[in-house]
C-alpha cells in the first residue's frame, strides 16, 4: 500500500490459446459469464453497468479494449472509489496456452482487496470455462 | 440419552475480565459459578489471535497452518472438517447462534455462502451447513445480510443508526472517536437492551432449545459478538460503571517514556505501530495512532468493555436458567471461552495484531462438565489450546476423536494433564496486506512464551520474544537477546520447530479484508 492506494494482482495459466481466451475476456458484455458474483453486464458505448449478486449496480467506464495487445482496462465510477483501474492482460505463452493477469488498483486500498478477491475467483472460473472446451 | 453441550464463545474477551480469573471490574457470577463447579484453565491459548483463523481452529480442531485459514479474509473451505458434523452424524441436534465468521464479512459480490444463508431462513436447504442444522448469525452492529441485522431492520429499524459504523468511508476499520473522551470505536448507543445482539443471541438460543424434544441430544454453539469492538453497548446499561472511577489497567505503563522503553525491547513492528508508522494488518483502525491514546480514553473503553462483559454473563445466566427449567440441567456440559484476547491498554495499545502476549493469548476457558457425570472441580495450570475443544466435544458425546483433529480432549486436572503430556501450546500468525507481511510462530511451555519471527517486511528472521510468565506476567521484559536465557531460548525454538503442524498446500487465497 502506498498511502491510500492499494494494488492487487492475480494470474492464472490457462490451457487454451490466447486468442480464444481473448474472445471471451475482450467482450465487455460477457463479463457475467465468467465473473462469479456478477449477474449482469450491460454495455452502452464505453459505459458498462455490472450488477452483483448482492444487487449492487456498479457503473464502469471502458478505457482500453485492445485485441492486438489483448489488454482490457476499465474504471469503476462508483462514488466510493476515489480512483480505480482494472486491467486484464492475456499473454500468449507460445505453446497453445495462455497466461491471464487481472490487476486491480484502487483508492481506497481496501476496495482493491475487496474487488481483487472477486477477480481471483473470476480467473478460476475463466480457466474452468476455457479448459472445458478442450 | 447422552450429555448435551452448550458451547459459549465471546469475541475478543480478556482473561482478566472474569471474576473467577481475578477480575474485579465486571461482575460475572454465571461464569464464576461454572468455574466453581467445574474446571478452570489458567493457561488456555488460541492458535491464532484473530477471528477467522481462531474460529476455524475451534470448528476443525486443527491448527491454522493445517486448516489453511492463515489470516482474516481467507475463507474456510466448505469441505473443511467440522466437529459439528461429527456430532450430527452421531445423532446430535446441532445449532450455531451468533457470530460464525468462517468466511469474510465484506462481500460485495455475494460470493460467500455464510452471508447468503440468512436470506433463506434458519434451516439450510442442504440440511446442514458445516454440520449445523440450525443457524442464526449475528456480528458486531446491525449492518449486512445476517439474521440479526435483518431482524432489527424489520422489527426496530429506528435502532439501526444507534450502532457505531464499524467501517469508514474508505472501508477501513473506523478510527472515529466517540463517547465522552473521543476514544476510537466508541459510540453512545440508545438501543434498548432487549434489542442488542447480546440478548438477541440468548433469546434465539432459548428459542432453539425450546424447539427440541426432551430426549434429544444437542450441541449448541452460542457465539456472542461482544466484547469485541466497537464499544457501543446499550447506553442505559452504562450507569453500572462510571468510567471516571475505572482504574487504569495494570498492563498500561502510565509514562510515555516507560511505554516506549518497553516497546523498544520488542521486535520493530511493535513500536512502529505505536508511533503510527506501520500498519501490518486490518484488525485495528489503520488511521488510529496508539501513541495518541489518553488515560481517560482507556478508562472509558475499559468501562464499556466491562459493561459488555456483564451483559454477556447475564445473558448466559438466563440461558442456563432456561436449561434448568427444561429439565436438562444435570445433563448439560457447558464450555465457556473466547476466540482471542484484546490488548486493552497493555503497552499503551488496544485492539489486536501480530503481538503474541497474554493480552491476546491468555484466554478465559471454563468447562463445567454435566453434573450427572460427577465432575471434580479443578484448576488446570498446564497449557491447553482452543484446538483441544473439538476433541473435548467428541469425548463428551462419547464419539471417537477423528484422526484429522490435532488436539486432545481437555485435561480435567493437572494430574490428568501431566499423565497425557499437556506441555506445550502453539500459536501462529501470518499476515500479508498491501506489501507488508509479518510471520510469527510461538510456543508456550514451562512457564515461558517464546516467539520466533520469520523474515518479513520489517523482520529479517533473527528477531524473537521470550518472556518468563511467572517473573514477568505482563511480558514487559523481552529475554530473547539476554545471554543468561540463551539456552532456554534455543531449547524452546527447537521445540517450536520440531512440533510445527502440517501445512495445507496449496495455500488458500486471501479473498477479502475481513
Amino acid at each position: 500500500m502506498n498511502g491510500r492506494r492499494g494494488s492487487v494482482r492475480y494470474e492464472k495459466r490457462i490451457d487454451a490459446p490466447a486468442d480464444d481466451v481473448w474472445e471471451l475476456v475482450g467482450d465487455p458484455a460477457r463479463l457475467c459469464e465468467w465473473f462469479p458474483g456478477i449477474v449482469s453486464s450491460a454495455v452502452d458505448g464505453d459505459e458498462r453497468v455490472v450488477t452483483t449478486a448482492t444487487g449492487l449496480p456498479i457503473p464502469e467506464r471502458l478505457l482500453t479494449v485492445d485485441p492486438l495487445l489483448r489488454r482490457f482496462q476499465y474504471r469503476i465510477d462508483a462514488p466510493m472509489f476515489h480512483e480505480h483501474l482494472g486491467t486484464i492482460d492475456v499473454f500468449d505463452l507460445g505453446d497453445g496456452t495462455s497466461l491471464v493477469a487481472y490487476s486491480t488498483d484502487a483508492d481506497p486500498a481496501t476496495l482493491a482487496l475487496l474487488i481483487g478477491g472477486g477477480t481471483a475467483g473470476a480467473l478460476d472460473e475463466l480457466r474452468t470455462i476455457m479448459e472445458s472446451r478442450n | 440419552m447422552g450429555r448435551k453441550i452448550l458451547f459459549v464463545t465471546t469475541d475478543q474477551q480478556r482473561y482478566d475480565t472474569l471474576g473467577c480469573n481475578g477480575g474485579s471490574l465486571s461482575r460475572t457470577p454465571a461464569v464464576d459459578a461454572l468455574a466453581r463447579a467445574g474446571i478452570r484453565y489458567e493457561r488456555a491459548s488460541p492458535q491464532s489471535v484473530v477471528c477467522m483463523p481462531s474460529r476455524s481452529t475451534i470448528l476443525t480442531g486443527q491448527h491454522p497452518s493445517t486448516h489453511g485459514v492463515w489470516m482474516n479474509g481467507v475463507p474456510l473451505p466448505h469441505d473443511a472438517p467440522s466437529v459439528a458434523a461429527v456430532l450430527r452424524d452421531a445423532g446430535y441436534r446441532t445449532a450455531i447462534v451468533g457470530k460464525a465468521h468462517f468466511e469474510p464479512f465484506l462481500d460485495v459480490f455475494g460470493r460467500f455462502e455464510e452471508n447468503t444463508l440468512a436470506a433463506h431462513g434458519t434451516e439450510p436447504e442442504s440440511g446442514a451447513h458445516r454440520g449445523f442444522e440450525h443457524l442464526e448469525f449475528a456480528t458486531h452492529g446491525a449492518m449486512g445480510p445476517l439474521h440479526y441485522a435483518r431482524w432489527l431492520a424489520a422489527e426496530h429499524p429506528e435502532e439501526l443508526a444507534g450502532f457505531y459504523p464499524v467501517l469508514d468511508a474508505d472501508f477501513q476499520v473506523s478510527a472515529d472517536g466517540g463517547g465522552e473522551t473521543g476514544a476510537p470505536q466508541v459510540k453512545v448507543n440508545p438501543i434498548r437492551r432487549a434489542d442488542y445482539h447480546t440478548d438477541w443471541v440468548a433469546d434465539r438460543t432459548i428459542a432453539w432449545l425450546d424447539s427440541l424434544d426432551a430426549g434429544d441430544d444437542w450441541f449448541c454453539w452460542m457465539s456472542f459478538p461482544d466484547p469485541h469492538h466497537p464499544w457501543d453497548p446499550p447506553e442505559d446499561e452504562m450507569a453500572r460503571i462510571d468510567w471516571h472511577d475505572v482504574p487504569l489497567p495494570e498492563g498500561y505503563p502510565t509514562s510515555t517514556a516507560e511505554r516506549e522503553r518497553i516497546l523498544d525491547g520488542k521486535p520493530r513492528h511493535w513500536r512502529l505501530w505505536y508511533d503510527g508508522t506501520l500498519v501490518s494488518n486490518y484488525e485495528a483502525p489503520s488511521k488510529w495512532v496508539p501513541a495518541t491514546l489518553t488515560p481517560d480514553q482507556l478508562r472509558e473503553v475499559t468501562a464499556r468493555n466491562a459493561v459488555e462483559c456483564e451483559l454477556l454473563d447475564e445473558a448466559l445466566g438466563r440461558v442456563l436458567a432456561h436449561i434448568e427449567r427444561l429439565g436438562w440441567g444435570d445433563d448439560v456440559d457447558v464450555v465457556f471461552t473466547t476466540d482471542h484476547g484484546e490488548l486493552g491498554g497493555d503497552f499503551g495499545l488496544m485492539f489486536k495484531g501480530p503481538y503474541h502476549v497474554d493480552a491476546l493469548m491468555r484466554l478465559p476457558l471454563v468447562w463445567r462438565p454435566a453434573p450427572s457425570s460427577g465432575p471434580a472441580p479443578a484448576v488446570v495450570h498446564k497449557p491447553v489450546g482452543l484446538i483441544d475443544l473439538a476433541p473435548t466435544f467428541c469425548a463428551i458425546a462419547g464419539v471417537e476423536v477423528p484422526a484429522w483433529m490435532q488436539g486432545r480432549p481437555l485435561p480435567v486436572d493437572d494430574t490428568d494433564a501431566d499423565a497425557r503430556g499437556f506441555e506445550r501450546v502453539l500459536t501462529e500468525w501470518d499476515s500479508e496486506l498491501f506489501g507488508v507481511d509479518v510471520h510469527l510462530r510461538t510456543v508456550t511451555r514451562d512457564g515461558l512464551v517464546c516467539t520466533a519471527y520469520l523474515p518479513g517486511t520489517c523482520h529479517d528472521g533473527s528477531e524473537g520474544e521470550l518472556y518468563d510468565l511467572d517473573e514477568d506476567p505482563r511480558q514487559q521484559r523481552n529475554l530473547w537477546d539476554d545471554p543468561a536465557h540463551r539456552a532456554e531460548r534455543d531449547d524452546l525454538v527447537a521445540d517450536l520447530w520440531d512440533n510445527q503442524p502440517p501445512t495445507r498446500s496449496p495455500r488458500l487465497r486471501l479473498e477479502a479484508p475481513v
